[in-house]
């Protein structure tokens, strides 16, 4: 088990999928650090995100990577139009209202898909999908290589739009001080409509990542977002470094720990490390102090 | 010009027939039959497949109607399990409220367990349509019938097949790596044929379970690669089988056999059409209709015809209801009891699955079997029992 030819494609296959589960948590965080709730509904908007994919290639022939622009469009549009139609008039601004709105829209969008859709599982079929690179002794999917990459280009774009961009510094404004912000003459309601829509670009941009090697049912974001979740606490909440961080590190300690401890026991290890940051550093991995 | 002793008889008449429309020709009362099955959640695929297989079952039966009843047509109660026992349970205390006289489902063995206890304890007629844990028909429960045979047969008939395909072959297999699902009907599975594999001379490697669902099968791959069985045994559902061989197929794993025990995808007409490199060769051990019998081909144009594939779950639960409808017709009642009696006393045997007629022993239907199939040429072909067969095995797939 130790041997290099087992050690290093697993820790590989750790790095590619947590950057994968670092973009959908960098949504999650970014809603969170503007908006202060818990999207529930960030599972079910990685579901609506993979059927996107999967009509696009299936109905109009379009290759997954090509699609991204369209389904991140899509997706961003979406989150912009539920944010504002549906969020922000349902919640009347109250933290707990928001947080039923969001469960009741995943519990809305799960059964729309499963009544449009049926409980199918579907899977795409392109010419790279069994496409595999040789890096020293490990193998690994050519789809998982351009996960990473993209994951990581999508979280670079993200952190500079939020450090570099007029929009970015009215997202950190309205993240630090609602009314402050309002005051100096940003557009609370805009803010928080763009930071949900682009927290939905993020999973679009998933979707596009992930469906050559995986499938879609309505059910499929459900297993994703608890992991999103965790990474979004373990690398401290509103943080898109922690998320970043986190994602890569979940992903690590559960192939690693898959690989040791075996596939069901496996998931100990990223739950292990949950509660230890918990206990020793509450604020998550890069999480500001309160 | 109509007179009006005419008038008057005639419109007494037709008020009469609207007064008390069933005194003329009296509709039986439509006998209510609950179909549970998990139709969202994580085994949606499969319970959705059931449901269709059992409503196809109920319109063939209600074409005539239950005739010793009167023609009587049997009226549904569908149920969602939720795929969890808990909700399985909840949907048997609303059927038994409503009045059904008898309960079909609920496709997994842990929901079952649940469901034939909850429906045991009001006395409700429950016929098992998948759930393969033998525990299901092992608790003594009067009302719990199952069709199709238990994972112990199961896996008997799959380890007794392997060594005789292994030993024509010339014995090439000596290892094995099982990789299983979580719940019981993978963990017993798996169990069984770690108990029985080293008696007939094979090394089980290594036992590998994986939760539903498993977003990554890399690991066990990387496992598989390392250890290099001979034989890999999958015994999970349809989404984690598909991910499973397919990471197989990537990583260019290709052991002598992939010999399935109840695997999800193994013999699935759906996952032949999408993978059909990756199904190639693959052996199983599952629920199969008799191909020699018109009626499975016929019924699996209809359900093709509907846009569907022609799955284990459609052909299980149709035929479940099926012997449902039979043991009410014979039952000549709508009492609970009478219905039980009737399946216990059952000889059904107007179906195309391989059983011959039922006989049912504590429950469990003693001539249910399993059998092998492989994929060959494009399609699923039985190999083995030999009144089957039809096409030859290919054993092993690679020296």
């Amino acid at each position: 088990m130790l041997d290099v030819a087992i050690l290093l494609p697993s820790f590989l296959n750790g790095v590619t999928t947590g950057a994968v589960y670092a973009l959908i948590a960098l949504g999650l965080t970014l809603i969170y650090g503007v908006l202060h709730i818990i999207n529930f509904a960030h599972g079910a908007a990685l579901m609506v995100a993979l059927y996107a994919v999967y009509f696009l290639k299936n109905r109009a022939g379009i290759d997954p990577y090509l699609a991204l622009p369209l389904v991140v469009a899509a997706m961003f549009a979406l989150g912009y139009g539920l944010q504002r139609v549906v969020i922000n008039r349902a919640g009347h601004g109250k933290d707990e209202n928001i947080l039923l709105v969001t469960l009741g829209l995943a519990i809305v969008l799960e059964n729309l898909a499963l009544l449009f859709f049926k409980s199918d599982t579907r899977t795409i079929e392109t010419a790279y999908t069994l496409t595999t690179v040789a890096i020293g002794p490990a193998t690994i999917a050519l789809t998982k290589l351009v996960a990473f990459a993209g994951a990581l280009a999508a979280a670079t774009v993200l952190l500079w739009v939020v450090h570099r961009t007029d929009l970015g510094r009215a997202i950190r404004a309205v993240a630090k001080e609602t009314q402050g912000a309002r005051l100096m003459g940003i557009d609370v309601e805009h803010v928080y409509a763009m930071s949900f829509g682009i927290g939905l670009a993020c999973v679009g941009a998933a979707a596009c990542f992930l469906l050559p090697a995986y499938y879609v049912n309505p059910q499929v974001g459900s297993g994703f977002v608890l992991v999103a979740f965790t990474i979004v606490v373990l690398g401290g909440m509103g943080s898109f470094a922690g998320a970043l961080l986190g994602g890569l590190l979940i992903g690590i300690v559960e192939s690693l720990g898959g690989l040791f401890l075996g596939e069901s026991l496996g998931q100990i290890g990223i739950f292990a490390i949950f509660i230890a940051v918990l206990l020793f550093r509450p604020q998550g991995l890069l999480g500001a102090r309160p | 010009m109509i007179k009006r002793r005419t008038f008057l008889r005639e419109s007494t008449a037709t008020a009469a027939a609207l007064a008390f429309p069933l005194v003329g020709g009296a509709q039986p009362k439509p006998l209510k039959v609950g179909i549970l099955h998990p139709v969202t959640g994580a085994l949606a695929f499969s319970g959705q497949q059931c449901r269709e297989g059992a409503l196809m079952a109920i319109e063939d039966v209600n074409r005539t109607g239950i005739h010793s009843l009167g023609n009587a047509k049997l009226e549904v109660l569908l149920g969602d399990a939720q795929s969890t026992p808990q909700a399985g349970t909840a949907e048997i205390e609303k059927m038994n409220e409503a009045g059904c006289a008898a309960v079909v489902g609920a496709y997994a063995s842990a929901i079952c367990l649940a469901t034939t206890q909850a429906a045991a304890k009001v006395g409700l007629p429950h016929v098992v349509d998948v759930g393969v844990a033998d525990q299901i028909v092992e608790r003594g429960l009067k009302n719990t019938f199952r069709f199709g045979p238990g994972y112990k047969v199961c896996a008997q008939i799959a380890v007794n097949n392997l060594h005789v395909l292994n030993t024509v072959a010339g014995k090439p297999a000596k290892t094995v790596m099982i990789i299983h699902e979580e719940s019981l009907f993978g963990t017993g599975t798996a169990q069984l044929l770690a108990r029985e594999l080293p008696a007939y001379g094979f090394e089980v490697k290594e036992i590998v379970k994986h939760a539903n669902p498993t977003r990554d099968f890399n690991n066990i791959v990387l496992r598989m690669k390392s250890i290099n069985p001979d034989i890999v045994i999958p015994a999970n559902y349809y989404n984690e089988y598909a991910l499973l061989v397919r990471t197989m197929q990537q990583q260019k794993v290709v052991p002598k056999a992939i010999y399935s025990v109840l695997g999800g995808a193994a013999s699935s007409y759906k996952f032949l059409k999408e993978f059909p490199d990756a199904a190639n060769g693959i052996i199983d051990c599952n629920h199969w209709f008799n191909p020699k019998d018109k009626r499975a081909a016929d019924l699996k144009k209809r359900v093709e015809a509907k846009g569907l594939f022609f799955t284990y779950e459609i052909f299980n639960t149709y035929t479940a209801v099926r012997l449902l409808a039979d043991a009410i017709e014979r039952a000549k009642s709508t009492d609970r009891a009478a219905i039980t009696a009737a399946l216990e006393s059952s000889a059904f045997s107007d179906h195309f699955m391989p059983y011959g007629p039922t006989k049912f022993v504590n429950g469990q239907n003693t001539g249910a079997q399993p059998l092998m199939t492989q994929v060959i040429k494009g399609d699923i072909r039985v190999i083995v029992p030999r009144d089957y067969r039809e096409i030859d095995p290919i054993f092993p797939l690679r020296a």
